[in-house]
């Protein structure tokens, strides 16, 4: 990749870290507070990312025929859709348990929630054993 | 209905935080043609310290280095968010057992899933990818009865 694109992909690295700390997204207690129910703004967080990366994706690849520093748009890689589900599923164990989602967790390390870097540290491990014993044929 | 019910902290940081984060992830694609939810990166790390097959597949190698950028600037942004911009920022006082064991898992189940909240959450579902919404529907659900348990028995939250 041209080091003209990596700089994109650092300043989109970059918008994404940002907004995950002005949304609050980074402190596991406002993540706990949603999936408690006390505070729905997650949903909010969620909605709105998703509803603008949504136009997004589906209308440039109509007005232009390549990205603006590459020469094509890629799909996302396919997963067998038992495997997708009941990933999902310890997902959101984790995820209950911890209040910390991927994301959060490498933001984490520039917002200086320090201790977040244990729940950094297990998903390295965890991302390992899946990859060891459990990786795709 | 008071709206404000629902969100004791107000409403304006979430939609501003979600939609620089929507703007990152569509710049992403916009700039390079990628797609990019976080946790990949937490796989293909792995490449550098392994010469195992299971992990130095041709797309975890030829994608490393971007997805490595990617994580850089997040947490760039994220000090420029707290350091620069002042945006609120409190230490978790969550357990680190609670940390270590729930990334454990999540480490696991994004992998095993191919995606998080970002892979499945924003760009699966800005792709209206059947998949991605029903493991959306399904990682919120879990989490959300997880998380209840957790306050039921006393657990931090």
């Amino acid at each position: 990749m041209r080091p003209i694109a990596l700089l994109q992909v650092f300043i989109a690295g970059g918008l994404f870290g940002l907004g995950l700390t002005y949304a609050t997204m980074v402190q596991p207690e406002v993540v706990l507070s949603f999936l408690n129910f006390n505070d729905f703004g997650l949903l909010l967080v969620l909605g709105c990312a998703t509803g603008l990366t949504f136009v997004v994706y589906q209308l440039v690849p109509k007005i232009r025929k390549a990205p603006l520093f590459a020469t094509k748009f890629s799909a996302r890689p396919a997963n067998a859709r038992s495997r997708t589900l009941l990933g999902a599923l310890v997902f959101g164990v984790g995820w209950g348990l911890s209040g910390v989602c991927p994301g959060p967790a490498i933001a984490s390390v520039g917002a200086g929630n320090w201790p977040v870097l244990y729940a950094l540290g297990g998903m390295f491990v965890g991302a390992y054993l899946q990859g060891r014993f459990f990786s795709a044929k | 209905m008071d709206l404000a019910e629902f969100f004791p902290m107000g409403m304006g940081h979430y939609a501003i935080g979600g939609l620089l984060i929507g703007a990152g992830v569509s710049w992403l694609f916009v700039s390079t043609g990628l797609m990019g939810g976080a946790s990949s990166f937490l796989t293909t790390v792995w490449t550098y310290v392994t010469s195992d097959k299971r992990f130095s597949s041709e797309s975890n190698v030829s994608s490393r280095t971007w997805r490595n950028v990617y994580s850089l600037g997040l947490i760039a942004g994220a000090f420029i968010g707290v350091q620069l911009f002042g945006l609120p920022m409190n230490v978790t006082e969550v357990s680190p057992w609670q940390l270590a064991i729930g990334g454990l898992i999540t480490g696991f189940g994004v992998r095993l899933s191919s995606g998080c909240t970002s892979g499945h959450g924003i760009c699966g579902m800005a792709l209206l990818d059947l998949d991605s919404i029903l493991a959306v529907l399904v990682f919120l659900s879990t989490a959300i009865i997880v998380a209840q348990l957790v306050t039921a028995f006393g657990g931090a939250a």
